[in-house]
């Protein structure tokens, strides 16, 4: 015969188990978000060790570093280690993209929600996401073979240039602004629309003066956002940039930025030697950029909140 | 009448604009897949590569790619749904739940090539390991965690209330009611971010360059036992995948038929990533269809 539990038992037993799965379960997903936690602080605490260390440990003048245009670690007398014409270059490809991305985005995100609602976003939608998709070392092996040798031919130069980097990283961000203005636009009060016309705005009126300026906040997240992506990506550039180290004087120059300068040298130099350490800096100032990017975006959207 | 024809000539900017995006893509495919698919075939999809002579194929770094994002989902995927969940179901509005926020932003807006830093120091440098398929994966675990993450907390929260309430009327446990009700609810959705997800990773490669390395053993497909140095389901050789060989060919490479190698292995890279969005829409169409019961 089957010994029998009286009812109370088993339901306590029972919902002790129960309280059991339910711990279990919220400390199996805590230790998840720890983990995220302790992956962004660690990422913080060990690059910025790391990339302090040729400032305090092998004496590179900070001042140096970051105003001086000379770059020759490798000279045994006098090694210098100016990084501006990295600094200058990451920032100057950054922009140039985003002077041209930043039109082309916002536009098809107009044209999408604006000038053709149905069929545009149709079509547009899908090309987007397939852009998005599109690996970045093959963004950067098409400007080799197709953009370098084009620029050289019909614009002059070498070919390798801030142009061609410009480029490259312009069509890579076109689709970060895109989306994101898009969702910005669309999601602005029909109100707002059908008040403009109401009034006999045309339709271009009514989005320079109506539909850009309410979603102005969300159109310049956007633009940080595809800053953000421009400024961090290493190998696409690096394959069209050229890769010098002298500071650029026209965009048709060759010219090198903090990515690409890590990618190239991170790999055959010494870890642990001075020019390595410098490289672990320049890391350090892609790391507090991305901070500032994000910092930005914080402010923007507080903006866009009031 | 002037601000009739103003009109006009935005509205043909705007399309010329669209136009512009669209040749940008049109261009870019037709060339990849027209120059690249002249290149594939079976031979070069299944000869290792070679580093000085003409005619090398693409077999080990296809393998390593798909084995590298293999490994890559099986950390990432628990971690980022379970991650997921504490934010949309656990977390209360507070500080903590405001900084864990924030490093999921920061972790997304890192540049791959500050988690490559990362990795190379943490994963290569600090456990000795040197360049392994496990470091490269972690690395990538790093960059892809706060995608999933995001997708599992908004499909999660976009869950109907009423289900939920309903399981827990029914007096089922917290824990219980996301595992048995929220989770299958979601889960057409995390797929279809997930595959998402690993389409972006399968092209990934500033990653993985010091994580992962520029090399791969010769390699004996013979050769099961994951502990062996030449077995290809080893984690701790080092691996070059499709992406890095692209760069690697193009960049540093001795090679006589760098153009031909890496337009094809650029067209079977995109292609891949093309298959990886298909299914993913596919996917989530169907169980869609399954759920809502929709034709």
């Amino acid at each position: 015969m089957e010994k029998l539990t009286p009812a109370k038992d088993r339901l306590l037993k029972s919902k002790n188990n129960w309280m059991d799965g339910e711990l279990r379960g919220k400390v199996l997903v805590l230790l998840c978000a720890v983990i995220m936690i302790s992956a962004t602080i660690s990422i913080t605490i060990f690059l910025g060790t790391k990339g302090l260390q040729s400032f305090i440990k092998n004496g590179v003048s900070l001042l140096e570093f970051l105003t001086s245009t000379h770059w020759n670690p490798t000279n045994q007398a006098k090694p210098e280690y100016g990084a501006l014409p990295f600094i200058f270059g990451s920032f100057a490809v950054t922009f140039l993209a985003a002077l041209i991305a930043a039109p082309l985005g916002i536009g098809g995100a107009i044209f999408m929600t604006e000038i053709a609602p149905s069929w545009g976003r149709k079509i547009l939608q899908p090309i987007i996401e397939l852009l998005v998709g599109i690996p970045s070392v093959v963004y950067g092996f098409i400007g080799l073979t197709v953009l370098v040798p084009f620029i050289r031919e019909h614009v002059g130069g070498l070919g390798f240039s801030l142009l061609s980097g410009m480029i490259v990283l312009s069509i890579m961000i076109l689709p970060t602004i895109a989306t994101i203005a898009t969702d910005a636009i669309s999601s602005l009060p029909n109100s707002l629309r059908e008040g403009s016309y109401a009034l006999g705005a045309t339709r271009w009126q009514t989005i320079r003066k109506v539909l850009i300026p309410a979603a102005l906040p969300s159109l310049l997240t956007a633009i940080v956002l595809g800053m953000a992506r421009a400024f961090g990506e290493a190998l696409a550039v690096q394959m069209v940039i050229g890769n010098v180290r002298n500071l650029p004087s026209s965009i048709l120059d060759a010219s090198a930025t903090l990515t690409t300068i890590i990618t190239l040298n991170m790999g055959h130099t010494t870890y642990g030697s001075v020019e390595n350490n410098t490289l672990w800096s320049m890391g350090l100032i892609l790391l507090v950029m991305s901070f500032a990017f994000i910092l930005l975006i914080r402010y923007l959207s507080s903006r866009r909140k009031m | 009448m002037k601000s009739k024809t103003a009109d006009r000539l935005a509205t043909g900017v705007f399309i010329a604009i669209a136009i512009i995006i669209i040749s940008i893509l049109v261009g870019l495919f037709s060339y990849i897949l027209v120059n690249g698919l002249k290149h594939i075939s079976w031979e070069f999809l299944t000869t290792p590569s070679s580093n000085i002579r003409a005619g090398g194929g693409i077999r080990d770094q296809l393998f390593n790619s798909f084995y590298i994002l293999l490994i890559t989902m099986i950390i990432a995927v628990p971690l980022g749904i379970g991650g997921g969940i504490y934010m949309a179901e656990y977390a209360k509005p507070g500080k903590v739940t405001d900084i864990i926020r924030s490093c999921i932003e920061v972790l997304a807006s890192l540049p791959s090539i500050v988690i490559g830093m990362f990795g190379l120091l943490m994963f290569v440098n600090i456990t000795g390991w040197g360049y392994t398929i496990l470091g490269g994966a972690l690395a990538l675990t790093v960059f892809n965690l706060p995608v999933i993450v995001r997708v599992s907390e908004d499909s999660i929260r976009s869950v109907p209330r009423d289900l939920k309430e309903a399981s827990l009327a029914l007096g089922i446990t917290h824990w219980h009611t996301i595992k048995t009700v929220l989770l299958p609810s979601a889960f057409p959705s995390i797929l279809t971010g997930i595959i998402l997800a690993a389409g972006r990773v399968f092209g990934e490669a500033a990653a993985l360059l010091f994580t992962a390395g520029l090399s791969t053993p010769r390699l004996d497909y013979g050769n099961w036992n994951p502990f062996s140095a030449q077995s290809p389901l080893n984690i701790f050789r080092p691996a070059e995948t499709l992406a890095v060989h692209i760069w690697s060919v193009n960049t540093q490479g001795l090679i006589p038929d760098v153009e031909e190698v890496s337009n094809g292995s650029a067209a079977v890279l995109v292609i891949s990533v093309l298959l990886f969005n298909l299914l993913a829409r596919w996917i989530g169409r169907l169980i869609h269809k399954k759920i809502t019961a929709t034709k």
